[in-house]
């Protein structure tokens, strides 16, 4: 498979009159291949929509290369800048973007007026993105009338319209109620089988974006964090941020001593873990709350006993104090605690992370404010 | 449940069967209010022009419709008006784009110095460019002729052409702002998917972003249109002396000329009624060509947009900019002031000719400072009831909508429409003695009486936005808390729309300040407006006088203004 999108040492550097100079993306390198779905995912400002902006041509880069389709598009050392019109891409954004002064029909077929394509050319094309976009017998109405879900639609069409071969989206389901945006997202992948683009995914929802993609990329505060595949990034999450952000999670921080994990401030029971053999003295143990085992006191494990009871829809929720920290466990119903029931918990193959850094809690902080 | 606005349907009805309701009186309080401002006045001159002592008399109207100085003059109103709302649209449309969307130098600043010609009062403007390029005595006329040895004036200000260039300068920013703030509302991921989609930066312009902003455009150029069909200074400044009349000079030309008798006065509403027919025709004909379509461009995040690079063009268009600032706000001040330092109007501009002579003599002549004091009067009084008044009618109309809202809002929407020359002549008629003995005529009364029908709308558009913004659930949670009707009122909604009722204020005591339009038709010996009072200094041949008086007046303006900016500022709420 080729890589039909590449970027090497993307860099992009704002200066703030408020908070000074602010690194938005942080040497971005990544390879997307042809007929990939490839999400971008983090919160906002981790620099998701910033690289986006750059891939389309809207943001010149501070350093590095961008390549479309093996031509380079934008390059620093080169001096090379081809602007968003010329880069033959889709896209769709988040608040649609489809022009309220024009109709449904002229809205898809603008792209192609662009190119002084003939006029039944352009009727034929057209008439066959909307039949795609199911918006066929709405080619009269204005935008204006139209829900969301259609002029979301609309904004669909227009992209295909030019069978372009990258697509990228632009959180284009986070405007859309919830019901929607799953059919949406059907929609969407049923499109790229169909037309067998590319696609870039901009998001912060990481259901969505574990739904959709083939591969994924999470970033935080400008940096890449992750790029992986959506089931190894949950399973095997690089570091404390990547877990929290994937699913439901749940940490322990822990000190070393001898060999075995003490609850930081408690040393006098151990948790029942394998410590690995390159642990620093504090260390983080992270793992999801549907992971942990809860047994009755005396089977093995870590004994406490079970501060709060939450009944939820489909399991039961337990906070459990390990120390003076409290670990949150979910399980099936059918395992029925009371409320300062004692007990024991088991962790299974936690993952282990360096102990929180408290620089990087503050830069986190001072973004925020942008 | 349905709501009415303010208080739920079944609230509003509980109220009404409990006691007097408040709402009605307070409707019933609009409704005589508006028909003793506006409606009167507008029926008189109906009248006046179509019947003479009670009865039909159409003689008097043909004969002035079909005199040849009034279809001349209504010829003339229609070409100023059409040229200036043409060129002055284009101008505020560029000057828009090139500070909203292109990356222009010095883009705060510019902004700010953009609304100057907005307050610079157009009459002073027209005074400072016949000083210059007066067709006999311009000053930079007769520089010119003297630097290149010409046998005539280069240039003629006094013509169709002059009224047009000086009305557009002062008249483009009514375009100008509408647009800037459509530009800065609109989501610019609707310029970047036409660029995705292939356009060029210039196709963008063209297909996306100027039809985008196409109902600020038209509801910009509408306002030029109407200003400039009503207006009476800078034709009046410039042509009076050519015998270029316009409709609202030739109404004060009649009157003028009569003495200010019955007769002149019905010529004048005759007249008044052509000019009214022609800002009608002219709505109708913009409501055609520009059709404002009602879409929403204000959704999405807010990204800045990407500006345009000027490149090349960037420091030539950042010079013509300023030089067009220069030419329209610095050159005539420097030359109204330069002029009220001269100790006779013709000498050269050179040092020794310089004297305070001119503001001593203004100023210990009698009828100055009662000019300003009757315009403080006047504009502050019109100001005040304007603003309580607009408020009532506002609320009327958006939270309690009795029936017939639809007649009152357009009632007091009414005078936007009608020229203030039109106005000042209903006013005459209505209040000289002819109805239940009211006599105000010559009188500061009058003049108050106009300001308040002329100005009324400006504030209650103001309290209207601002009402709409308070939701319905705010009275209602104070209900809930114990609260009557009128205590709900009294300390929620109205502190929530203070500040827009002071804006509306504002709105109306500063371009009141100034005004001549209407006072040049109603003052009376002891009541002439600083306004009035420059217009008959400089009438009166006493140039560096009215240049001194004019002087004053800017400072008076710039300095209201600054206050104005000051305490607006900060303010919280709706």
């Amino acid at each position: 498979m080729a890589d039909q999108i590449v970027l090497n040492h993307v860099t992009k550097r704002f200066t703030t009159k408020t908070l000074g100079d602010i690194v938005a993306v942080d040497d971005f390198n990544l390879s997307v291949h042809e007929g990939e779905c490839f999400s971008f995912l983090g919160p906002s400002g981790c620099g998701k929509s910033t690289t986006l902006r750059m891939i389309a041509g809207f943001e010149d880069l501070t350093e590095g290369e961008i390549e479309l389709c093996g031509r380079l598009v934008s390059s620093k050392k080169k001096n090379l800048y081809i602007p968003p019109e010329e880069r033959g891409l889709g896209m769709v954004f988040q608040a649609f973007a489809v022009w309220p002064h024009m109709n449904v029909f002229e809205n898809v077929a603008f792209p192609l007026r662009i190119q002084k394509i003939n006029k039944t050319e352009i009727d034929k094309r057209v008439k066959e993105a909307l039949h795609h976009t199911s918006l066929t017998g709405l080619e009269k109405v204005f935008p204006g009338d139209l829900s969301g879900g259609q002029q979301q639609r609309i904004a669909l069409a227009r992209a295909i319209v030019t069978n372009p071969k990258v697509m990228l989206l632009d959180e284009p389901l986070s405007n859309l109620d919830p019901k929607l945006r799953e059919t949406m997202r059907f929609e969407i992948k049923a499109l790229q089988r169909k037309f067998n683009f590319t696609i870039i995914f901009v998001t912060h929802d990481q259901s969505e974006a574990m739904a959709i993609s083939d591969r994924m990329m999470v970033c935080d505060m400008g940096k890449i964090m992750q790029i992986d595949t959506p089931e190894n990034l949950y399973n095997k999450p690089c570091n404390r941020f990547v877990h929290n952000f994937l699913g439901e999670s749940t940490f322990i921080n822990v000190v070393i001593r001898d060999g075995k994990a003490y609850p930081k401030g408690h040393l006098d029971q151990p948790l029942d873990l394998k410590v690995p053999l390159d642990a620093a003295e504090e260390m983080v143990v992270a793992t999801r709350p549907n992971e942990i085992a809860l047994t009755g006191p005396g089977e093995g494990g870590f004994a406490t006993h079970i501060e709060k009871r939450i009944f939820l829809t489909d399991r039961t929720e337990y906070l459990v104090p390990v120390g003076d920290q409290l670990l949150k466990v979910q399980t099936p119903h059918r395992i029925a605690f009371s409320q300062g029931e004692a007990c024991s918990v088991h962790l299974v193959e936690p993952m282990w992370y360096p102990a929180d850094d408290e620089a990087a809690e503050k830069e986190r902080a001072r973004r925020q404010l942008v | 449940m349905k709501k009415i606005g303010g208080v739920s349907a079944e609230l509003a009805a509980v109220d009404g069967r409990k006691r007097l309701n408040m709402d009605k009186v307070m409707t019933a309080v609009c409704f005589v209010l508006l028909m003793i401002i506006v409606v009167i006045p507008i029926v008189m001159i109906i009248y006046n022009a179509f019947f003479y002592e009670g009865k039909l008399e159409v003689g008097m109207f043909v004969e002035q419709l079909t005199e040849p100085n009034n279809l001349g003059a209504m010829w003339n109103t229609l070409k100023i008006a059409i040229f200036t709302t043409i060129l002055g649209t284009i101008m505020g449309v560029f000057y828009a784009w090139l500070l909203g969307r292109s990356d222009i130098p010095a883009k705060g600043l510019m902004r700010a110095l953009f609304n100057i010609p907005y307050m610079f009062p157009p009459f002073l403007g027209a005074m400072a460019w016949d000083m210059m390029f007066n067709g006999r005595s311009g000053y930079i006329n007769k520089w010119l002729v003297n630097l290149f040895g010409l046998s005539s004036m280069p240039i003629n200000i006094n013509s169709v052409g002059g009224i047009v260039f000086v009305e557009v300068s002062y008249y483009f920013p009514f375009v100008f702002m509408q647009v800037v703030s459509a530009l800065e509302r609109m989501d610019p991921t609707l310029e970047e998917s036409a660029r995705i989609a292939g356009a060029k930066q210039r196709q963008v312009i063209w297909k996306i972003t100027l039809p985008l902003v196409k109902p600020a455009i038209s509801a910009g150029a509408l306002l030029i249109l109407t200003t400039s069909l009503a207006h009476f200074g800078v034709p009046a400044i410039l042509g009076y002396a050519k015998r270029i009349y316009t409709l609202p000079t030739r109404i004060y030309e009649v009157i003028y000329n009569s003495g200010g008798s019955f007769d002149g006065i019905r010529q004048g509403a005759a007249i008044s009624v052509m000019l009214v027919v022609v800002v009608a025709l002219a709505l109708i004909l913009q409501n055609r060509i520009l059709s404002s379509g009602s879409y929403d461009i204000i959704k999405g995040k807010s990204m800045r947009p990407t500006l345009i690079k000027l490149r090349g063009a960037k420091i030539p268009l950042f010079l013509l900019a300023i030089f067009t600032l220069v030419m329209i706000v610095i050159v005539p001040l420097v030359m109204i002031v330069l002029i009220s330092f001269l100790k006779a109007y013709g000498l050269p501009l050179e040092f020794k000719n310089f004297t305070f002579a001119q503001y001593e003599k203004v100023f210990s002549a009698n009828g100055t400072i009662a000019s300003i004091r009757n315009s403080l009067f006047v504009s502050i009084t019109a100001g005040i009831i304007c603003m309580f008044l607009g408020t009532l009618v506002a609320y009327v109309v958006q939270k309690i909508k009795p029936k017939g809202k639809g007649v009152l809002e357009v009632i007091s929407m009414l005078p936007y429409a009608i020229p203030g020359t039109v106005l000042s002549i209903g006013v005459i008629l209505a209040w000289s003695g002819r109805i239940a003995g009211i006599n105000l005529y010559n009188t500061i009364w009058i003049i108050l009486v106009a300001y308040l029908a002329r100005y009324l709308s400006f504030s209650m558009k103001t309290s209207s936005a601002a009402l709409l913004q308070v939701h319905s659930s705010l009275e209602e949670a104070a209900r809930v808390c114990g609260a009557s009707h009128t205590e709900g009122l009294a300390d929620i909604t109205l502190p929530l729309i203070r500040p827009a009722m002071v804006s509306g204020f504002f709105l109306i005591f500063l371009p009141a300040m100034r005004e001549v339009t209407t006072s040049i038709l109603l003052y009376g010996p002891y009541t002439r407006t600083l306004g009035v009072q420059i217009y008959s200094l400089r009438d009166a041949g006493m140039i560096p006088q009215a240049a001194a008086l004019a002087t004053v007046a800017i400072g008076i303006i710039i300095v209201l203004n600054t206050i104005v900016t000051k305490l607006t500022k900060d303010k919280k709420g709706v």
